[in-house]
Formats: C-alpha cells, sequence, structure tokens
C-alpha cells in the first residue's frame, strides 16, 4: 500500500518541475523584452530598465533564473502581484477558500445525484428511465456551462427572482472571515438569516459548477455498475439468496465505487477549470475569477504563482484520490 | 415423493436471432441423498437448466414446465421472496469459475457468514465460530488464519473450498456443483470431488454435479443424465449406462475416452454441436451419429425405451464397452 | 480486428464496414445526430446562401429587435437582432462555420501529433517514454481551460490562438490512448510475427498497429471534437478566442452580456447553437462508440 502511495509521489516530482518550468516559461514567452511587458505602457527609461533587470535577475543566464525561481517557489516566494503589489502566495489562499467552498458544494451535488441516478439507470438498463437519465446527462455535458449560468440567471434571478445574482453574502450583512468559508463563518456570526443568505448565494454557481461533473458521474456509475452486475460474484450474491437491495447496493456497488472514485476524483481537477467561468459570471470572489482578471489586466506575476498553484492543488487531489483508490480497492490494500 | 421434480422443463432465449431454445423439454427427479451427473458438450444446456430452476437467468429467458418443485413446493408459481428463502439455504449451486465466483472486495469471513446471517438472521459477527467450522469442514487448514483473507490472495483450489463451505453453510438438502473442477489443476480436482462426496455422505444432501468429463462420472454419480443441444438424450443408473449405452451419442462419448483409442487416434466425435442457426430437422444428433438413418434426419427422435432415439441400440449387444474404471 | 500485415483485401474492409453500419443505425439517436451534424455541416457551407442577412450588415433602427414570434418581432429578423441591429440568425448561422472548423483543427492538430507521440512512447519505451509521459502529466496537472488562458495569453488572443491552445491541452489524451493500445498490441502474436518477416519501426507502428488502434481513437476524436467547440466557444466568450465581430457563438454570448436581462435572445439562441451541435456530435460518439467496442456487442 505505502509502496503504491510513494510510486506515486516519485512520479509527481518531475511534474511538480515541469510545472514550474511552464510558469517560469510563461513569462519568458511573452513576446518583447521582459521588463517592458511588465512595466506596461508606462514604459522604463534605459537606467530604470538595467536596474529592473538586475533586480529581477533578468541577466542572469536562463537556467540560472530557473533555478532561482524554483528555490523561490520551495520557500513559498510566489512572486508580488503587479498590481496589489501584495505577494501571490498570500493573494491566492485568501481567495483559496471561496473557490474551494463552491467546488466542494459543487461536487456534493453531483455525486448526490449522480450516483443513485446512475445506479437505476444500470439496474434499469433498456428502459425509458435508463434512456432518460443517459439523455439529461448527455445534454448536461453537452452544454457551454457560461451559457448554462446566464441562463439560469435570468430565469431564476430575474424572471422568478428566486435567487441572487452574484456574490456571496447579500451586502446587508456583515460577517468575519474566520475560515473564509461563507456557510461555517455565517453560522459563527450573530448575524441573523445570513447563513441564509449565503446557501442562496450558492445555489445557483453550485448546480452550474456541478453540472457537468454530474453527468459524467452519472454515465460512469451507470457503466461501471453495468460492468460488475455480469459478473460472477454478483450471481453467486444472488445464489446466496440475498435481497436485490443488498445484491446491488452492497455486492455490486462496493465494486462499482472502485472505478467511480478514480472518475470524481478528475472531476474534481476539471472543476478548478470551470470555476473560471463560474466564477466569472456570477461574480464570485475566487481564485478564477482572480486569475482572468490577472491574465487581463496583465499581472504577470499573479498569472505564474496562481497557474503554479492551482495546478499544485490538483495534484495535491489527485494523490489524494489516489489514496483512497488505494484504501478501498482491496489488491491494493491488502 | 421426491425432493425435486422437474418435468418437460424448456429454457428459450430472446436474442437479436430470434429465439433459442437451450433446454428442450427436460425432465429430472431426485431423491434426497441422490447423486446424479448431468453430462454432456458445451451447449448442451445442462448448466441453463440448473440456473432455470435457482432463478438465475436474465430476464431473457423464458421458462416453461409441466412441474417443477421442490420439496413440496412449486418453483414456477412462487415469487421472488419466497425463492430467495430457499436459494443458498435448502438449494445451493457451485460454479465453475471459484476465482471470479467470490467478490474482490469482502473478506472469506464476511461472505461465509453474510448467508448465514442471511437465512438464521444474527449478525455477521455471531456466526463467526460457525465459519471457522465450515472451512475446517472443507479442508482448509488453520482457519483462524483465512478469516480475514480476501479472495485474490487465495489459489483456485482454496476458493472453491471457500465456495463450497459457503454454499452449505445452511446445510441445502440438495447442492448443484456446476462443473466445479474444470477450472482447477488436476491434482486439485481429484480433491474437491472426494470433498464433495464426503460432505454429500456426512450431510445426507443430494447432489447435482454438471461435468463433460465421463471419468468423473463414474467416479462419483449413482446416475447419469446425458444432454445433447438442450435435449436429454439418455439417463440411466451409472453402471448400466457405462456397460451399456443405449444411445448412440452416449456411446460416442464412451468410446472417445483416451482409454478407448484405438491406437494413436481418439475416437473423436466427427462435427459440432449444433447452434441456433443450423439446427437440423429430425434428430438433433443425427449429422454426427454413425447409426443414422433417414427416418433420424427427417423425423425428431421420440422417446423410446426411456432414451431419445429412433433406433435406440440394443440392450447387451457386442457393442458392450467394458469399463474398468468403474469399481 | 483483422490481424494485418500489409494491406487488407477491399471485401473484407467492405464487409467491416457493413457490419459496423449494423451496429451503428440500431442506435436511432446516433443516427439523428449523424443527420443532425450534417446538417450543420450543410448549413456552414452554404451560409452565404442561406442566411437571410449578411453577419456583418448593421441595421442601426433595429437594434436588439426580439425573435419573429415575441410582440415586437418581425419575420425579416426571425431570431432578433443583437445590441448592433444585427440578424441573430445570420450570425449564428455563419458562426457554424468557425465552430466546425475549429473542431476540425483542433483534433487533426492534437490527434497527429498525440497519436505519432503515442506510437514513439509505446514502441520505443525507455527513457524516451518517459519523458513524452511526464511532459504530459505535465500538460495535464493543469485544469484544460487554464492552459489554453495561459496559452492565449502568450501567443496573443484570436481565434486561430485559441484552437493551437486548445489543441495542446487535448494532446495527452490522445498520447496515452495510443501508447495504451500500442502496448496491448506489441504482445501480440502478428506484430511478433511481422518482426521476424523483418519489418522496420516505421512499418511496424503505421502499418501493423496503428490500424488496431483505430476504435478507441475515432470514439476519443469525436469526443475531443465536441469539447473543441466547448472550449473555443468559453475561449471566445472569455474574450481570447475569436475576437468581434467575428460570429463565434461565444463570441456572441460575450458581445451581448450586457443585453443578457433586457433582451436574453441574445445570448440564448448562439448557446443553443452550441448545446444542438455539441449534443449531436456526442450523440454520435455515443453510438460509434457502442458499434467499435466489440465488448458491448449484444448477443
Amino acid at each position: 500500500m505505502f509502496k503504491f502511495l510513494f510510486k506515486r509521489l516519485l512520479v509527481l516530482v518531475p511534474v511538480f518541475f515541469g510545472v514550474t518550468l511552464v510558469a517560469f516559461g510563461f513569462i519568458r514567452a511573452l513576446p518583447g523584452d521582459p521588463v517592458e511587458v511588465l512595466a506596461g505602457e508606462r514604459g522604463v527609461s534605459p537606467e530604470r530598465h538595467a536596474e529592473l533587470m538586475a533586480k529581477l535577475g533578468l541577466d542572469q543566464p536562463l537556467w540560472q533564473q530557473y533555478l532561482s525561481y524554483v528555490g523561490d517557489v520551495l520557500q513559498g516566494d510566489l512572486g508580488t502581484s503587479l498590481i496589489t503589489n501584495r505577494p501571490v502566495a498570500e493573494e491566492f489562499f485568501e481567495l483559496f477558500p471561496a473557490t474551494a467552498e463552491l467546488a466542494i458544494c459543487a461536487i456534493l451535488f453531483a455525486v448526490i445525484l449522480g450516483i443513485p441516478a446512475g445506479i437505476i439507470a444500470a439496474v434499469k438498463r433498456g428502459t425509458w428511465i435508463d434512456q432518460g437519465i443517459m439523455s439529461i446527462s448527455l445534454a448536461g455535458y453537452s452544454m457551454p456551462i457560461f451559457w448554462w449560468g446566464l441562463l439560469l440567471i435570468i430565469l431564476f434571478s430575474n424572471t422568478l427572482n428566486l435567487t441572487p445574482v452574484s456574490g456571496r453574502l447579500s451586502f446587508l450583512f456583515e460577517v468575519e472571515p474566520v475560515t473564509g468559508f461563507m456557510l461555517i463563518d455565517s453560522l459563527l456570526s450573530d448575524e441573523k438569516g445570513a447563513f441564509k443568505s449565503a446557501l442562496h448565494h450558492l445555489v445557483l454557481p453550485a448546480i452550474v459548477l456541478g453540472t457537468i461533473p454530474l453527468a459524467v458521474i452519472a454515465r460512469q456509475t451507470r457503466s461501471a455498475m453495468l460492468e460488475v452486475l455480469s459478473e460472477d460474484y454478483v450471481r453467486t450474491a444472488k445464489a446466496k439468496g440475498l435481497s436485490p437491495l443488498r445484491v446491488i447496493a452492497i455486492h455490486a456497488l462496493r465494486n462499482a465505487m472502485i472505478t467511480v472514485i478514480t472518475v470524481i476524483g478528475l472531476q474534481v481537477a476539471v472543476l478548478l477549470g470551470g470555476a473560471i467561468l463560474t466564477e466569472t459570471i456570477f461574480g464570485w470572489p475566487g481564485i478564477g475569477k482572480w486569475i482572468i482578471f490577472s491574465v487581463f489586466s496583465r499581472d504577470y506575476f499573479a498569472v505564474q504563482g496562481g497557474l503554479l498553484l492551482i495546478a499544485g492543488c490538483v495534484m495535491v487531489v489527485n494523490l489524494t484520490v489516489d489514496l483512497l483508490y488505494g484504501l478501498i480497492n482491496p489488491r491494493i490494500l491488502h | 415423493m421426491a425432493l425435486l421434480e422437474i418435468t418437460n422443463l424448456t429454457v428459450e432465449f430472446a436474442t437479436a436471432h430470434g429465439s433459442l431454445k437451450a433446454v428442450d423439454q427436460v425432465s429430472l427427479s431426485l431423491d434426497a441423498g441422490d447423486i446424479v451427473a448431468i453430462v454432456g458438450e458445451s451447449g448442451s444446456g445442462k448448466s441453463v437448466a440448473m440456473l432455470a430452476l435457482m432463478g438465475l437467468l436474465p430476464w431473457t429467458a423464458t421458462i416453461t414446465a409441466a412441474q417443477m418443485s421442490f420439496d413440496g413446493k412449486d418453483l414456477l408459481t412462487m415469487n421472488a421472496k419466497q425463492r430467495r428463502a430457499i436459494i443458498g439455504k435448502d438449494i445451493s449451486m457451485i460454479f465453475q469459475e471459484p476465482m471470479t465466483s467470490l467478490n474482490p472486495c469482502f473478506s472469506v469471513e464476511y461472505q461465509i457468514s453474510e448467508v448465514l446471517a442471511q437465512h438464521f438472521g444474527g449478525s455477521r459477527g455471531s456466526h463467526k465460530n460457525k465459519v471457522i467450522e465450515l472451512l475446517e469442514k472443507v479442508g482448509i487448514p488453520a482457519p483462524e488464519t483465512r478469516l480475514k483473507a480476501y479472495p485474490h490472495q487465495l489459489s483456485g483450489g482454496m476458493s472453491q473450498r471457500v465456495m463450497i463451505a459457503m454454499m452449505i453453510a445452511c446445510e441445502p438438502k440438495l447442492l448443484i456443483a456446476d462443473e466445479p473442477t474444470t477450472a482447477l489443476d488436476v491434482t486439485i480436482q481429484a480433491q474437491i470431488l472426494e470433498l464433495l462426496v464426503e460432505l454429500q455422505q456426512a450431510n445426507g444432501m443430494a447432489l447435482v454435479l454438471i461435468t463433460h468429463d465421463m471419468a468423473v462420472v463414474a467416479e462419483t454419480a449413482d446416475r447419469v443424465v446425458v444432454q445433447y443441444a438442450g435435449q436429454q438424450v439418455e439417463q440411466r443408473p451409472v453402471t448400466e449406462l457405462f456397460n451399456n449405452p443405449r444411445h448412440p451419442y452416449t456411446q460416442a462419448l464412451l468410446s472417445a475416452l483416451p482409454e478407448y483409442a484405438k491406437g494413436k487416434t481418439l475416437n473423436a466425435i466427427p462435427g459440432v454441436v449444433p447452434g441456433q442457426l443450423d439446427r437440423p430437422v429430425g434428430c438433433l444428433f443425427s449429422p454426427r451419429c454413425e447409426h443414422a438413418k433417414d427416418l433420424c434426419h427427417s423425423q425428431p427422435a421420440p422417446r423410446s425405451e426411456g432414451v431419445l432415439c429412433h433406433y435406440p441400440l440394443p440392450i447387451n449387444t457386442t457393442a458392450v464397452i467394458q469399463t474398468e474404471a468403474v469399481s | 480486428m483483422t490481424p494485418s500485415t500489409t494491406t487488407t483485401s477491399f471485401s473484407v474492409r467492405s464487409q467491416q464496414w457493413r457490419e459496423f453500419w449494423f451496429y451503428f443505425s440500431v442506435n436511432k439517436t446516433a443516427v439523428a445526430g449523424l443527420v443532425f451534424l450534417i446538417g450543420v455541416v450543410l448549413m456552414a457551407i452554404l451560409a452565404d446562401v442561406i442566411s437571410p442577412h449578411s453577419p456583418t450588415e448593421q441595421y442601426r433602427e433595429f437594434a436588439e429587435i426580439p425573435p419573429a414570434w415575441m410582440e415586437g418581432g418581425q419575420m425579416r429578423f426571425f431570431l432578433g437582432t443583437d445590441y448592433a441591429g444585427r440578424d441573430m440568425l445570420s450570425r449564428i448561422i455563419h458562426g457554424a462555420r468557425l465552430s466546425l472548423i475549429a473542431g476540425c483543427i483542433v483534433v487533426l492538430m492534437s490527434a497527429s501529433i498525440g497519436v505519432l507521440l503515442g506510437l514513439v512512447a509505446g514502441f520505443r519505451g525507455g527513457w524516451v517514454e518517459t519523458i513524452i509521459m511526464r511532459i504530459m502529466d505535465t500538460i495535464m496537472a493543469v485544469p484544460g481551460l487554464l492552459m489554453a488562458l495561459v496559452l492565449v495569453a502568450v501567443l496573443g488572443p484570436g481565434l486561430l490562438n485559441a484552437m493551437v491552445a486548445i489543441a495542446i491541452t487535448y494532446t495527452p489524451s490522445f498520447v496515452r490512448l495510443t501508447r495504451a493500445s500500442t502496448m496491448t498490441e506489441l504482445n501480440k502474436d502478428y506484430v511478433t510475427a511481422s518482426k521476424v518477416a523483418g519489418a522496420g519501426p516505421m512499418r511496424l507502428m503505421f502499418i501493423s498497429i496503428l490500424p488496431n488502434c483505430m476504435a478507441p481513437l475515432i470514439v476519443q476524436g469525436t469526443l475531443s471534437f465536441s469539447t473543441a467547440i466547448l472550449d473555443t466557444a468559453a475561449l471566445g466568450f472569455l474574450g481570447m478566442g475569436a475576437q468581434a465581430p467575428l460570429p463565434e457563438w461565444g463570441t456572441l454570448i460575450a458581445e451581448n452580456r450586457d443585453l443578457m436581462l433586457s433582451a436574453p435572445w441574445t445570448v440564448t439562441f448562439p448557446g443553443i447553437a452550441i448545446l444542438l451541435a455539441v449534443l449531436a456530435i456526442n450523440l454520435m460518439g455515443d453510438g460509434l462508440r457502442d458499434a467499435l467496442d466489440p465488448k458491448l456487442k449484444r448477443s
């Protein structure tokens, strides 16, 4: 089991360096002189140019620059934002809980609806229930999610006036950011109705972000279940006289989950990308919105750092999924 | 009253190419303590008939029978819940591939105690001692150490023993063994068969042994049912069958045994078992039968003198085959 | 699949086609998807002929007109007009071209590079394989859209750059798929037979092994095609893809976003176009997968 994890970790090391290379190369790849690019339209005088080159270490050979960059990264220094002048890492982790909260709610939505849907579709294979569930999930991942978000806003926020349009909390409330998770913080605060408001604000973005994972999880659960249901050990379980519920929910599902867990994990990585669109549409103050803003405002250090950190998150999630996989697959655990 | 009474069982599968008759008018009557072997090539429908009995066939199967009853209960009219009360408890079945027939995610103890808890109530943990007793019974050494083992940690022979333990846990009146040794090493085969016979004698349960191996039949069975292409061609007590086969197919099967090979060639039966699309008009065995006459090719075989043949082989002719294997 | 050493005869190939078509055509929705896709392709090809107006012509007096069936709408502008008075229907029809071309180019680029790298990785093994796979892992460590964004930031906004960026993010899937198939096929007897007969690596890779990996590649290609349309639209929506006034469907939504609440048809219809096109391709892809996967063939 630990050998398994260790091997996984070993693979991550070159990937980590690869990503630092991408992040590092990103700024160097920008057309034009890096200093001028960073300075933007203001332009720099020749002396200032030389000064900045030295300060940013840009006069050193590339490989040396890369090494010092990696050294900085390993110490936690991911550069300073050109716009806000704050350390990129600090900005990132301040905004991270918002995205995390959204992502967690989206995945919960996807899993709680998706897995049962997939099981039902598999058990009722070929019937209209199966076809209905599969059609809906197919539509689910054929949609552009930014459009889906806009559509839901038009429908629920505008026409029906059910949900708010943007943000995490109604401006009427003042909540102390203790954990960064609005649901928790609003419960901790004294403000009555803050929790409800926070929940209200979460509903649409979570649904929009979770739609594609929902569709994928439903389909994958169905195909995993179908495969498992035709296995010999399911026949044995039936031959023991066990109830159909037990056969499906325990004997079949347990084996199907092995594949589905991996799928769920992969979807979390996809979510971090989808968050960019969702946060933009709903004005959700998380990492997605921040990195788009950084790209557009040419805050290159923020983009560089953000890229590295987001990739880092993805790698951590994937490693966790591998760990979970090792725990539930008895061939690896024993 | 017989323990198991099956009369004219027919199983048809709905396929893309039409209806496939996997089992055609098969009858079987069993008393407590009987050992019956069902023999035939692949495609003879031997497993399907027993799976129909257990209710383990997919929804594409249509099961019809004049009678199918076990221990006085009518299996045709019973609902699923009533059937589940009998399956695993009074009738059990063990399968051909033990390595894939055990759930890879659960331990040996879990899977055996589960069937006990299902039929006798109580939590799984309360049956722990019984599980150890069962594992001992099936010949697994140091059973306490095997409780937490997972199927992928077991060998083929060990897996089959666990399967057997699981399926005799509730002391069934009838155990169906579907080619239990086919997937195992030759040395293990003998051990497993011995185990089955031992258990049968100890518990007084009826045993149906499905196999394609005539030697196994000779070793273990009291009575033999020979099946071909879904039809029951002959059913006789074992010694009679081996000494005096009356259906040409049975005779061909016996003479195909390596013991009767002439010189270096085996007496293989020419041709193949008919599939769904090439069923002959007339007797199903006629294309491959060396005694076939015109009537055989044009008319389906009737059941005369207990044998499904137009011209059953005569009793006590020069075609008698002595079998040293039996005794 | 037929184990082939050189070329298979025409009759065997045509029989494979007929068998494939039999399994594919049983799936009604897949055929519907194919038909719809052909319709979209025709629409794109004949865009100039069938669209009622030019996609760029602005009818200033008719800005933000609702669709024909709503109050205030006209048959002349069947799906309404956008903020600049351009006919939505015409812009959407012309947008089909951009989406389809984007999809094709992305798949062609990522598939050709990906398959090549996958073949080499699977075939060569050793440190070549390790390097290729680590590079692919690195690309996959960054979420696709983000990677494409960063690449476009480097290359500059625009449809072509967006296509290149997206193609790069799709390459790892093809590499992995091809490598896995190659490794499976390498163990098979027909490859050993070819090697013994003296076939060189190029011949082995492209003539012996590749045809037998086609099934999963075709399915992946279809999936990538539909995802490419979505990602191109996403980049267009974010302003990093096709730039206005190109009528790319995502860009259409972006440029009318301010009118979202007052003139919702301007953002609804381009999205429906994307949905229908992607849905059709996915339905077809599902049918392809079922028809090509021997394990799923029902008796």
